[in-house]
C-alpha cells in the first residue's frame, strides 16, 4: 500500500482535530479531505477511524457509499458531463460518448498518464442549459459533438 | 430611452407569455432581490413573519394558521405540512430539530436550487419560524455538494442574519434561540429520502430505516425532528404574514397554493415556472412553455423523475396537483418537468431511468437493489433488439412486486416510468421487440449507418476518422461504405461528412 508523505499525514491529522467534538464528525472530516487531497486515500481512512473511535471499517462503508468520496486520486483536467434528464433527451450521451472516445478513457475512470478524469454526473441543475459540460469547474452549455472537440482542444493545448 | 414614436406597450414581466399564467409566491424574491444583501430581503417584508410569531403568536397559533393553509409537502410526498409540525409538537424532549431538505437529487430538477441561490433568507426565516412552532433551537440545512453557489449564499445569508440578532441567540430581542448549521451531501440520490437524510447528517451511510418511529418522535440524535423541502419553506413566510386564507384560496380542492416546476428538454422556454394548483399541462406546456421547439411533434412529458411517470398528449388538459398526476400514473414529485418529443424514445427513457435507480439504490433492501437490476437488463435486452415479448409480462410483474415490497419510496416509486411508459408506449416495446426497428432513432444497436453514393465526394475524411475501419472506399475515386459488421454505430461519420451524404435510420 502506498504512503502518503508527512505533510499529507498532517493535514489530515488538522482536519481530524478541527472536527473532533462535533456531532456525527465522520463525513465532515471526509469532505474536507477528499477537498484538501482529491481523494481519500486508505491511510486517512485509519487515522480518521482513530480520531472518531469508530472501526476503519465504518469509515470505508462510509466512503464507498457516496460517490464524491474516491479512493483514487483525480485526473488533473476533470470532464464532467451532466446525464440528468433534461440533458440525456437532449443527447448529451453521444458527447459523453465522443469525449470517452477522444481522451481513450472509460467513464468515471482517468487516463493512464494521470491527465483527465471522465465523470458522467447525475443533475447540475442547469437543465435550461442542457446539454452541459463542465470542465475543471467551468460550465459550458448548449453543447453539440463541434463545441465538445473544441473545449477538448483547447483542454489539451 | 424610447423612441417617440414607438407604440406606447409596456413590456413588464406580467405582459410577457412565460409569465401570464404564473403565480410566485416560493419565488417572489428570485431575480428581483440581490440573495447577497438581507437589507433587499428585509425591504420585501423579510423576517416581518417571524417577527410576527415570536411577538403575537403562541406556537400552537402558528401551527393552527399553517395546518389552516392545508399547505402540502413540496418535496414530492405532499403531506400536510401543519400536521407534521404538530406531531413533533407533541413531542416532549429536551432538543428537537428542523431539517430544510435541500437534497435535490431528482435529475431535471433545478427549484431548489433556484429558490436557495435567489432568495436565501425565506428558506432560514421559515426555519426559525418552524424552530419556534415545534420548539426547537437548531436548524440543519443538508444540502447537495453539487451546489456550490447556492451553499456560499447561504452560509452569508446565515451570518448577515446573526449580525442583525434574526438568528443566534435572543432573536430580536426575546428569549427565543434558534441557530442554523448547513451539511453537506456527497452524491447519493437516495438521502433525499428523510430518515437517509438524517443518517446522513449524522455522517453514516445513507440508508433508510423503516418507519415508525417517524423522524417526528425519533430523528437525529434520536430526538424529535420535522424534515421540511426548501420550497415547501419558501411559502411558510408568506402564509404567516398573509394568512391561511389567502393562501388556501389558491389551487384546487385538496392541493393548495402553488407549485414550482422546472420546466427542461424539448421545449422552447426553458426555466422554473411557478404555477397555482390546477392549471393544465397543456397550460405549461404550450402557454407557458411555448411548445416543442424546430416544429417536432410533442410526444410526452415526464413529471415526478425517477420516481414519476409519462403522460401523452391524451392528459395534457388534467390539472396538476398531488392527486390527479397519481391518478393518470404520474406524480408531482419534487417538480420536474421533462418534455420530449418525437427524437425521444420511450423504451430507453424507461431504461435511462432504471439505470439511474440501479447506480443509486442503496442496497438495503433485496426488492429494490435485485428487483430494478432485473428490470434493467430486461430493458437494455430490448433496446439491443434481443428481447422477447414474455419480458413484457414478466417486467409487469416484478414492476409491482418491487412496488409492494420495498423499504422506502425510493424502491417503491422505482418501477414507476416502467409502468406508465408501458400503458402508454407498448407499442413502441413492442415494436422494438418485434421489428428491432427504434423509431425515435434513438438505440444504438438497433440503427444503421449508410454512406449515400451520390451524395458522396469520395473525400475520405469519414474512413479516416472511423474508429474501427468500418469504412472502405478509394480516395477520389470509389464512393465509401461501411461495412456493418465492423460498424460500432457511434455516429463518426455522420457528424465529420460535409456533404451530408451518411444517414441514420
Amino acid at each position: 500500500m502506498e504512503k502518503l508523505n508527512a505533510s499529507a499525514v498532517t493535514k489530515i491529522e488538522e482536519i481530524v482535530k478541527k472536527h473532533q467534538g462535533k456531532r456525527g464528525p465522520l463525513k465532515l472530516m471526509l469532505h474536507d479531505v477528499q477537498h484538501e487531497l482529491g481523494y481519500i486515500p486508505f491511510q486517512a481512512m485509519e487515522i480518521i477511524a482513530k480520531g472518531c473511535d469508530v472501526p476503519v471499517t465504518e469509515v470505508y462503508g462510509v466512503v464507498t457509499f457516496y460517490t464524491q468520496f474516491t479512493t483514487q486520486p483525480r485526473g488533473k483536467h476533470v470532464i464532467n458531463v451532466c446525464l440528468g434528464t433534461a440533458c440525456y433527451v437532449k443527447e448529451s450521451q453521444p458527447i459523453l460518448d465522443r469525449i470517452t472516445e477522444t481522451l481513450q478513457c472509460n467513464v468515471n475512470e482517468t487516463t493512464q498518464d494521470g491527465m483527465y478524469s471522465i465523470d458522467a454526473t447525475r443533475c447540475l441543475g442547469a437543465c435550461g442549459l442542457a446539454p452541459v459540460v463542465v470542465v475543471d469547474g467551468k460550465v459550458y452549455g448548449s453543447c453539440s459533438i463541434s463545441k465538445v472537440d473544441e473545449i477538448l482542444q483547447k483542454v489539451m493545448n | 430611452m424610447r423612441e417617440l414614436n414607438m407604440p406606447s406597450v409596456e413590456y413588464t414581466l406580467e405582459n410577457t407569455d412565460f409569465y401570464k399564467k404564473q403565480k410566485r409566491i416560493a419565488l417572489r424574491n428570485c431575480g428581483v432581490i440581490d440573495p447577497e444583501d438581507i437589507t433587499e430581503y428585509i425591504g420585501r417584508d423579510g423576517y416581518l413573519a417571524l417577527a410576527k410569531c415570536i411577538s403575537e403568536m403562541t406556537p400552537l397559533k402558528v401551527i393552527q394558521e399553517i395546518s389552516d393553509s392545508m399547505l402540502r409537502g413540496r418535496g414530492g410526498g405532499g403531506f400536510p405540512t401543519g400536521r407534521k409540525w404538530k406531531f413533533a409538537y407533541d413531542q416532549v424532549s429536551d432538543e428537537k430539530y428542523v431539517i430544510c431538505n435541500a437534497d435535490e437529487g431528482d435529475p431535471g430538477a433545478f427549484m431548489d436550487r433556484s429558490i436557495l441561490e435567489g432568495d436565501p433568507h425565506s428558506v432560514l426565516e421559515a426555519m426559525a419560524i418552524a424552530g419556534y412552532a415545534i420548539g426547537s433551537n437548531y436548524g440543519y440545512i443538508y444540502i447537495r455538494a453539487e451546489y456550490p453557489l447556492a451553499v456560499e449564499r447561504l452560509e452569508k445569508a446565515i451570518k448577515q442574519a446573526k449580525d442583525l440578532c434574526l438568528l443566534g441567540e435572543n432573536i430580536l430581542g426575546t428569549t427565543f434561540n434558534f441557530d442554523i448549521e448547513i451539511r453537506l451531501g456527497a452524491g447519493a440520490f437516495v438521502c433525499g429520502e428523510e430518515t437517509a437524510l438524517i443518517a446522513s447528517i449524522m455522517g453514516k451511510r445513507g440508508t433508510p430505516i423503516p418507519r415508525p418511529p417517524f423522524p417526528a418522535v425519533s430523528g437525529v440524535w434520536g430526538r424529535p425532528t420535522i424534515v421540511n423541502n426548501v420550497e415547501t419553506l419558501a411559502n411558510i413566510p408568506q402564509i404567516i404574514l398573509k394568512g391561511a386564507s389567502w393562501f388556501n384560496q389558491i389551487g384546487t380542492e385538496h392541493s393548495k397554493g402553488t407549485k414550482v416546476f422546472a420546466l427542461g428538454g424539448k421545449i422552447h422556454n426553458t426555466g422554473l415556472v411557478e404555477i397555482p394548483m390546477g392549471t393544465s399541462l397543456r397550460e405549461v406546456i404550450y402557454d407557458i412553455g411555448g411548445g416543442c421547439p424546430n416544429e417536432k411533434k410533442f410526444k410526452a412529458v415526464q413529471t415526478g423523475g425517477p420516481s414519476g411517470g409519462c403522460l401523452t398528449e391524451a392528459e395534457l388538459d388534467t390539472p396538476i396537483d398531488f392527486d390527479t398526476l397519481v391518478a393518470k400514473g404520474s406524480m408531482m414529485g419534487s417538480g420536474g418537468m421533462i418534455v420530449m418529443d418525437e427524437d425521444s424514445c420511450m423504451v430507453d427513457v424507461a431504461r435511462f431511468y432504471m439505470e439511474f435507480i440501479v447506480g443509486e439504490s442503496c442496497g438495503k433492501c433485496t426488492p429494490c437493489r435485485i428487483g430494478t437490476k432485473r428490470l434493467l437488463e430486461m430493458l437494455e435486452a430490448i433496446c439491443k433488439g434481443e428481447g422477447n415479448m414474455e419480458m413484457l409480462e414478466k417486467m409487469e410483474e416484478l414492476c409491482y412486486q418491487i412496488k409492494e415490497s420495498s423499504l422506502c419510496a425510493l424502491g417503491q416509486s422505482a418501477p414507476n416510468p416502467i409502468l406508465s411508459t408501458l400503458k402508454h408506449f407498448k407499442q413502441e416495446y413492442i415494436t422494438h421487440i418485434q421489428d428491432h426497428t427504434c423509431l425515435a432513432k434513438v438505440c444504438k444497436s438497433l440503427l444503421e449507418y449508410r454512406i449515400d453514393i451520390e451524395k458522396c465526394k469520395k473525400c475520405g475524411v469519414c474512413a479516416r476518422e472511423c474508429p474501427t475501419s468500418a469504412i472502405q472506399g478509394v480516395l477520389g475515386k470509389v464512393a465509401y461504405t461501411i461495412d456493418q459488421v465492423l460498424c460500432i454505430k457511434c455516429g463518426t461519420c455522420k457528424n465529420v461528412c460535409r456533404f451530408q451524404a451518411v444517414s441514420r435510420g
